[in-house]
């Protein structure tokens, strides 16, 4: 199978401090793979040096084969990402921030109309095209930005912590919609988060701790690995939590 | 990549900001009452105290308002230039800045295309500016209206990226403040917007020295000297030597492998 992501041994350090220490990642065409850890764990600066929004000096980041320091303008181009942070103008309407999505990626107005109405089709919020941001939930908010992230369609889906602070309806809501996104196409998708309870059984995860990859693998066999009952204690053990 | 990209790119940037300042009507008053209220209250308490001698571009004596006039269109772009750095520290801090920088567009395209967005915001302001002065009997030629365009457009870059530059450099939005002080005012008392270079030079060498060299002047005069259709090599020069050395440095301090956010962690 094709890869879709492949980082061989990144480590990035913000002055002294080692945000991540020699992280080499898989993820082939068609997974959904989850990025567990603890906040500050490092999930979200590998996903800056993944963006390039840092520039990462040590190893390689390859996005279906480009480099993204060598050759960012095409890795970029099979990127979508979802931050940990909202990052939809709330001054404008959802249209017109689509609109402006695409335009960041050079897709015509013409195109760009068709693929929002089919991506926010698909969240079924297109009653809520001319409203502003602002008048949104949370929840519908985090859906706009998924929808956002795919209208370039991309190979590869980042999305860092999309669930936090929402309430348990719209968290499942998003979780079933990537994944079933994940499943219909060619769509590789890589979850940040420390919840848990996202992770169903048969799915891939990474568990990064400190900035180290600790183990890697499908749930059945972390859980085997560490001689525990669920992905829970094993991830407990892991990053050394005891209750 | 073919330039048809780079043009959506470019045209969706400036739209954005267009719709962002129709929406926020407030910033558009706003940045017209700050001149305004130094057009209508400070200059004309000051117009007898201050005599302006006769000096390029004027051919003869004219109204300390008139004389105030092209430093109070640079304060615009000015304001606006620093109005833009802020919203794009605010913008880093509440992260809509990163889906800008992970668009596979090169990133000094990116910068520059904000940039000319936020000169085109300025540029209204300032035709709203000279209109309302035109009840101050501010009334440059006609050809005036049109010759000042290419001077706003670079001394907009100039200033946005000096903006722009400085954003790059704040990591906290708190920080901003300090750029009023240590920027903002300084740049605009010691420059030729609010008295001419000569009179400066009689009242000290060395304050004359820091405003004969401080890029706002260079903004000023430009501003001046196309308003009444007429062109300053020196100051021409200088305005874009300013503006190349700024912008080069915004986009180094944007640039992933360079800039000071990767240091320091920021977002």
């Amino acid at each position: 199978m094709s890869s879709a992501l492949e980082i061989k041994n990144v480590t990035h350090k913000f002055g002294k401090f080692r945000a991540l220490n020699n992280v080499s990642v898989s993820i082939n065409v068609g997974d959904f793979t989850v990025l567990l850890g603890l906040n500050g764990a490092g999930k979200t600066t590998l996903y800056s040096l993944i963006t390039r929004l840092y520039n990462n000096n040590t190893g390689s980041i390859k996005i279906h084969n480009f480099n993204v320091r060598e050759d960012s303008s095409n890795a970029l181009k099979r990127i979508g990402v979802v931050f940990q942070q909202p990052t939809l103008d709330l001054d404008l309407s959802v249209e017109e921030n689509l609109y402006y999505h695409a335009s960041l990626h050079g897709i015509s107005t013409a195109d760009a109309k068709l693929r929002i109405n089919e991506e926010i089709g698909r969240i079924n919020l297109i009653e809520k095209l001319k409203n502003k941001v602002r008048s949104l939930s949370g929840g519908q908010r985090r859906r706009v930005e998924i929808a956002r992230s795919l209208l370039h369609k991309p190979k590869l889906l980042l999305l860092d912590e999309p669930t936090v602070g929402l309430d348990i309806g719209s968290r499942q809501m998003i979780l079933k919609h990537v994944k079933l996104l994940c499943k219909k196409g060619e769509l590789a998708v890589l979850w940040a988060t420390h919840l848990i309870d996202e992770i169903d059984k048969g799915e891939k995860v990474i568990v990064i701790d400190k900035g180290q990859i600790l183990e890697s693998g499908d749930v059945t066999k972390i859980i085997k690995k560490t001689r525990q009952k669920t992905i829970r204690d094993a991830f407990n053990k892991l990053v050394g939590i005891k209750i | 990549m073919s330039p048809i990209i780079y043009f959506r790119c470019f045209r969706g940037i400036v739209l954005r900001e267009a719709l962002r300042f129709v929406h926020q009507k407030e910033r558009f008053f706003s940045a017209l009452v700050r001149p305004l209220v130094w057009l209508g209250i400070f200059a004309a308490g000051f117009r007898s105290v201050l005599g302006v001698a006769i000096i390029p571009p004027y051919e003869t004596y004219i109204p300390y308002e008139v004389y105030i006039a092209p430093g109070l269109i640079a304060m615009i772009q000015l304001f606006n230039g620093m109005q833009s750095s802020l919203s794009m520290v605010y913008d880093r801090e509440m992260g809509s800045m990163k889906t800008m920088l992970v668009s596979p567009i090169p990133r000094w395209f990116l910068l520059i295309s904000k940039l000319l967005a936020g000169v085109f915001v300025s540029i209204l302001q300032v035709y709203a500016f000279l209109i309302i002065a035109s009840f101050w009997d501010i009334i440059p030629p006609i050809t005036g209206y049109f010759t000042i365009l290419p001077a706003l457009v670079i001394s907009g870059l100039m200033l946005g990226s000096l903006g722009m530059f400085l954003s790059s450099a704040i990591k906290q939005l708190e920080n901003f403040a300090g750029v009023m002080n240590f920027v903002i005012f300084p740049m605009f008392f010691a420059s030729s917007a609010l008295y001419p270079l000569w009179k400066i030079e009689e009242t000290s060498e060395w304050l004359y020295y820091i405003c004969f060299y401080n890029p706002f002047t260079y903004a000023v005069e430009c501003i001046r000297f196309s308003l009444y259709s007429q062109f300053n090599l020196e100051y021409g020069l200088g305005i874009l030597i300013f503006s190349v050395i700024f912008l080069i440095l915004s986009i180094l301090g944007y640039d992933p492998a360079r800039g000071s956010l990767q240091k320091k962690g920021g977002k």
